[in-house]
């Protein structure tokens, strides 16, 4: 009751932080996705960058994500107080996810039917186009599905170097010890996270094949 | 006549590990209309020779010539369209439709959407499958033997000089794989084209092949007509021969 009281009274508030979380969310899950499709495919050509990428995006996958977000803040360009320095943050977390399924992905179509591919005379780009993304599409997404709810979770510290969020509400309510605060962060978040999982879900269940 | 194939002195050697031959001073050629078929055990070579005409595989010595021309001077992916393949596993997309797998070749060669779709009405024909009732199909349903008509179709849509096709009937079941081997036969008079067929069945080979090879350790311990394979005293055939 509560909480619905202070929806109430901070409903533009609210929104706006809603908003923001959003915009960190897509942005960082778009970014990485951009980054680490094309990097996947590229571990499919050259097998043996594939430990070195990997072990790097898992090292990364274990920096507590408040202690990366303090490290980025002293960098020059990518660091500093701000959306900017959280999506970076962001980006590294929703790399593996991503690039690991890429690979996963590509390298899991049935090697008759590369073969075939080659040996009909298909270049190495429609070999990737018409055949290695179309099939190894549905794995690819689900690496984007679980980078995008990991980034919807981990987007509420965010707010803990100023880049907004629902994260803020969450902070405000622990330093004051105020339930009603936590919850009113918290709750929005962890809903957003299932819509999230349950449409993007849908999609990849239609691209499977 | 200029010969479809012609392989001079070729060879293969396992890049790296150790000096390897898996291929080794391999010479044929293969003629308008004739089916070469290459007989031998597993490991004996024959898959890679088959890779190395269409260059899955780089040659590491000798030539190979497709209707005259060096094939090392060519771009392999434009090599290869001119060389229909068919191997074992098929490799149908399964993304495809049967028409769409079908014209694929001419689709990657830019011919027009309509002239696609009667080569492919033409092809679905030829091997035996009703284009009102398969063009559309998914691979997945179809079964195994439907499927390697497919991909034979598939093989010959941009009318290739060569046909590689390695074990093509060798996953199908007994009853399956002699009509499709029937079949194949009266197809080889009407097409016309040079084939290398790869086989380990010495039955097949006899009924298929104008040439039988045989090959062992890398190296043609065979060549000859299906009768005198039959009559041979080369005692690597005389095995053969026993086997089967």
């Amino acid at each position: 009751m509560n909480l619905l009281r202070f929806y109430g009274d901070h409903a533009r508030e609210a929104f706006g932080l809603l908003g923001q979380h959003l915009v960190l969310v897509g942005a960082s899950t778009l970014l990485a996705v951009l980054i680490g499709v094309p990097l996947g495919v590229l571990l499919t050509r050259r097998p043996a960058w594939r430990g070195p990428v990997l072990g790097l995006a898992n090292v990364f996958q274990t920096i507590p994500s408040l202690a990366l977000f303090g490290f980025l803040i002293p960098l020059p360009f990518l660091g500093g107080i701000g959306a900017r320095t959280a999506i970076v943050a962001l980006v590294v977390y929703a790399l593996l996810p991503i690039v690991r399924n890429t690979y996963v992905g590509i390298s899991g179509v049935d090697p008759a039917v590369r073969e075939a591919g080659r040996g009909m005379g298909m270049t190495d780009g429609q070999l990737l186009t018409m055949v290695e993304i179309p099939l190894g599409l549905g794995v690819i997404f689900a690496g984007v599905r679980v980078a995008t709810v990991v980034g919807v979770g981990t987007a509420t510290i965010a707010a803990a170097i100023g880049a907004g969020g629902l994260g803020v509400y969450i902070f405000r309510g622990v330093s004051t010890v105020d339930d009603t605060l936590i919850l009113a962060g918290a709750l929005p978040a962890a809903i957003l996270a299932l819509i999230a999982d349950g449409l993007l879900g849908l999609i990849e269940r239609r691209l499977a094949r | 006549m200029t010969p479809v194939l012609e392989v001079r002195d070729l060879s293969y050697r396992l890049p790296g590990a150790g000096d390897r031959h898996l291929v080794t001073a391999l010479s044929f050629s293969v003629a308008p209309g004739e089916t070469l078929v290459l007989l031998g055990r597993s490991g004996s070579g024959k898959t890679t020779t088959l890779k190395l005409i269409n260059r899955l595989l780089e040659p590491t010595s000798g030539e190979v010539r497709l209707q005259g021309e060096a094939t090392a001077t060519l771009e392999p992916y434009r090599l290869r369209r001119r060389i229909g393949y068919v191997i074992q596993e098929i490799g149908l997309f399964p993304h495809f439709t049967v028409a769409q797998n079908v014209g694929l070749v001419p689709r990657l060669e830019g011919w027009p959407p309509d002239r696609i779709a009667g080569r492919v009405r033409e092809l679905l024909a030829l091997v035996g499958l009703d284009p009102d009732e398969f063009a559309e199909r998914s691979p997945r349903a179809l079964s195994g033997g439907q499927r390697q008509r497919v991909g034979v179709a598939r093989a010959l849509a941009a009318d290739p000089a060569l046909l590689l096709l390695d074990e093509p009937f060798g996953a199908l079941d007994p009853i399956t794989r002699v009509e499709l081997q029937r079949e194949f036969r009266a197809l080889e008079g009407r097409l016309g084209k040079g084939m290398v067929f790869v086989t380990h069945d010495v039955r097949e080979g006899l009924l298929l092949g104008t040439r039988l090879g045989l090959m062992h350790e890398g190296r043609l311990a065979f060549l000859g007509t299906a009768e005198e394979f039959r009559r041979s005293n080369d005692p690597q055939v005389k095995q053969f021969m026993e086997a089967a």
